[in-house]
């Protein structure tokens, strides 16, 4: 089995990173109602295949404080959904564990695992009014039938949902059936929410309405862990605390939105979170003045100090819009020229796409009062603390085979 | 829609009814007329009468009726039940073991019904399982050939269903039996009732199989006509005919009047 672990299921190993491992293990029922519950995964690999051999999750470590919303961002095909799966019970890892609040629920079946989780389609029950699907998981977990009304009406307002219980759901808008599926997952009070691609399906402006609603929703729910699975770039970097980026059944790497978009240790991670100028450079191999210069192509570049071994190839990774047009103003700024291959207005900008030394180099400038036309020679400037260089060996195969 | 001009849309709708109407329609409308008949040997049938009811009303007709009535619902309740079920077990299966269950339901369909009824009587004939000449056996006779039918459109709709209603239940906290009561069933109930209807209407018209195991005391409808009109009471079964036929449309109405909400999907 190629896909077999390289060590051993994990022993009951105490998790440092796990706050929940406490009294609140003892609630029998557990993370149904309970308030604070992180997501733990350890070393999960699922796959599928007679003999294990489509690995779909390679060994994923990683960790969901509680109250905390983690995006997990990738190309289809990267593992995310697989690794939201494992988490609500509908995948079955082959080694590691998932843990939910500090409990192990590698081995539970979905419904004893207190998870709230919404997808793409829905899901609403079409032979059940609105009400009727948001009650359906207290009456499923035999909620005090006095209660249950109540509880209904909250997460239906908290959803603005409140004037719609007695429809049913082929009669709302996708919109509004979205917000359904939110107060049915949040009726049941789980400690952990599980959103996949929750938003792909409504069209642009409805998404970025219903992205401020997300947020304004986790402010009133401080406590519930959000696991969000989107390939949307934007969705991640404005809900999530942390992204966690996945690619080819890996995780690549792991932080806030801010670090892996200003500071991305991988190519992988630059290109996927926002858009980025990757450029091959070599780190001189004297390192005479402790870094601070590569050479690319014939020049050399100004770039923060450190990070690469001297004399190893690396990558320079410029952001489009921190590119200005013309000579650098500053001494220490670095010039590229180039000649103009295309030109896209934006509205807003203008973008630029410049063949430097072959290259590819693209610059998104304020709109431009004179669009530029094809094949002039233009020069472009970038400060050397807007650019980042990602060491070598970091690039192919992520973080693990540095 | 296939068809665009209009004069090709009426030579479509003249061609349905040349074919349909001597095919399907004509015979039961010589059935009914024969039904009242007392000759016919002229183009129509003549000397009308009621009689052939009125013996249906006083003689064992009725019992005749009420035995088809009584054997086709325990049959398709039955059916419906060990079709579901299997069709709900066999979508968990992989698919060499899933191909197995499919054939093994097809059985009783692709071996002639007149086989089904004498392998049953051969199998229920001896103790411990003595089953010859009770009504019980007929009733299973008719299970095991309109389950196949049941299992079929069960499957059918359950590749349909979308699992992502069943995992969203199981998500909100649902037990597999909750979900499957709650929310797996009441989306099939629109196959679920188009089978049980199927299953009743193949049951009422059986014979063959009935034919080879039926007690003397459960005589079902179907062998009554045969047995009238073998006799050579041609009218007499045509009016038994129309009878079993009446009740028979009349059962599938009431089953596909079941209000099913799932339906307004």
């Amino acid at each position: 089995m190629t896909t077999a672990p390289d060590r051993p299921i994990a022993p009951p190993e105490p998790a440092p990173r796990d706050r929940n491992t406490g009294p609140r293990d003892l609630r029998g029922k557990a993370a149904a109602g309970d308030g604070r519950s992180g997501i733990r995964f350890d070393s999960v690999t699922v796959a599928y295949g007679r003999h294990g051999e489509h690995t779909v999750l390679d060994r994923l470590d990683l960790t969901v404080e509680p109250g905390e919303v983690m995006a997990l961002l990738g190309p289809s095909g990267s593992g995310k959904t697989t690794a939201l799966r494992a988490v609500a019970g509908f995948v079955r890892p082959v080694s590691g564990r998932v843990l939910i609040g500090g409990r192990d629920v590698t081995g539970l079946p979905p419904y004893r695992r207190g998870i709230g989780m919404v997808v793409q389609q829905y899901a609403l029950f079409p032979h059940m009014k609105v009400a009727e699907n948001v009650a359906f998981g207290l009456k499923a977990q035999k909620t005090p039938r006095a209660e249950i009304a109540g509880r209904v009406t909250e997460a239906l307002e908290m959803t603005g949902m409140a004037g719609y219980a007695a429809r049913y759901p082929r009669e709302l808008s996708g919109g509004q059936q979205q917000r359904v599926a939110i107060a049915r997952a949040l009726a049941i009070r789980p400690g952990v929410l599980l959103l996949d691609e929750p938003l792909s399906a409504l069209d642009a402006q409805l998404r970025s309405g219903m992205m401020a609603e997300l947020a304004r929703l986790h402010r009133e729910l401080p406590d519930v862990s959000i696991l969000y699975v989107t390939h949307d770039q934007v969705e991640a970097l404005t809900l999530a605390d942390r992204i966690a980026v996945m690619d080819r059944a890996r995780l690549r790497d792991c932080g806030t939105p801010q670090q892996l978009y200003r500071r991305p240790r991988t190519e992988f991670t630059a290109s996927f979170v926002g858009t980025a100028n990757l450029l091959p450079v070599t780190v001189p191999a004297d390192g005479a003045d402790g870094g601070g210069r590569v050479r690319f192509g014939g020049r050399t570049l100004r770039v923060p100090a450190g990070g690469a071994a001297a004399g190893a190839g690396a990558t320079l990774c410029v952001r489009p819009h921190l590119v200005g047009l013309g000579e650098s103003p500053a001494a220490d700024g670095n010039t590229l020229r180039g000649t103009i291959t295309e030109v896209q207005w934006r509205g807003a900008t203008h973008r630029l796409y410049v063949a430097v030394d072959g290259h590819r180099f693209m610059a998104d400038l304020r709109e431009l009062r004179e669009t530029p036309a094809l094949g002039d020679t233009v020069a472009l400037h970038f400060a050397p603390e807007d650019a980042v260089l990602i060491p070598a060996g970091l690039t192919e195969d992520g973080a693990r085979d540095a | 829609m296939l068809v665009h001009s209009k004069g090709a849309r009426r030579a479509v709708w003249i061609l349905f009814f040349v074919l349909f109407l001597p095919v399907f329609a004509l015979p039961l409308l010589v059935i009914v007329a024969a039904s009242f008949a007392t000759s016919w040997s002229g183009a129509l049938p003549s000397g009308p009468t009621l009689a052939h009811y009125q013996d249906i009303a006083h003689g064992d007709a009725g019992q005749a009726l009420l035995t088809s009535v009584l054997t086709a619902l325990a049959a398709s309740a039955g059916a419906l039940t060990v079709g579901t079920w299997a069709a709900l077990a066999a979508e968990r299966l992989g698919r060499r073991a899933r191909r197995l269950v499919d054939g093994l339901f097809l059985l009783p369909v692709a071996v002639p019904s007149v086989v089904v009824g004498l392998s049953l009587l051969v199998a229920f004939s001896q103790p411990p399982f003595l089953l010859n000449g009770t009504p019980q056996i007929v009733i299973i006779a008719h299970t095991v050939l309109v389950t196949a039918f049941a299992y079929q459109s069960v499957t059918a709709a359950l590749t349909r269903l979308d699992p992502a209603y069943e995992q969203s239940a199981a998500g909100l906290g649902a037990r597999p039996g909750y979900v499957l009561w709650r929310v797996k069933l009441p989306l099939l109930l629109p196959s679920l009732t188009a089978a049980a209807g199927l299953c009743f209407a193949l049951s009422m018209g059986e014979l063959s199989a009935t034919m080879m195991i039926y007690p003397p005391d459960w005589m079902p409808l179907p062998v009554q006509i045969f047995a009238t009109t073998d006799r050579g009471s041609l009218f007499a079964g045509a009016a038994l005919a129309v009878t079993l036929m009446a009740a028979t449309l009349i059962v599938l109405l009431g089953v596909s009047r079941i209000r099913t909400k799932a339906a307004y999907r």
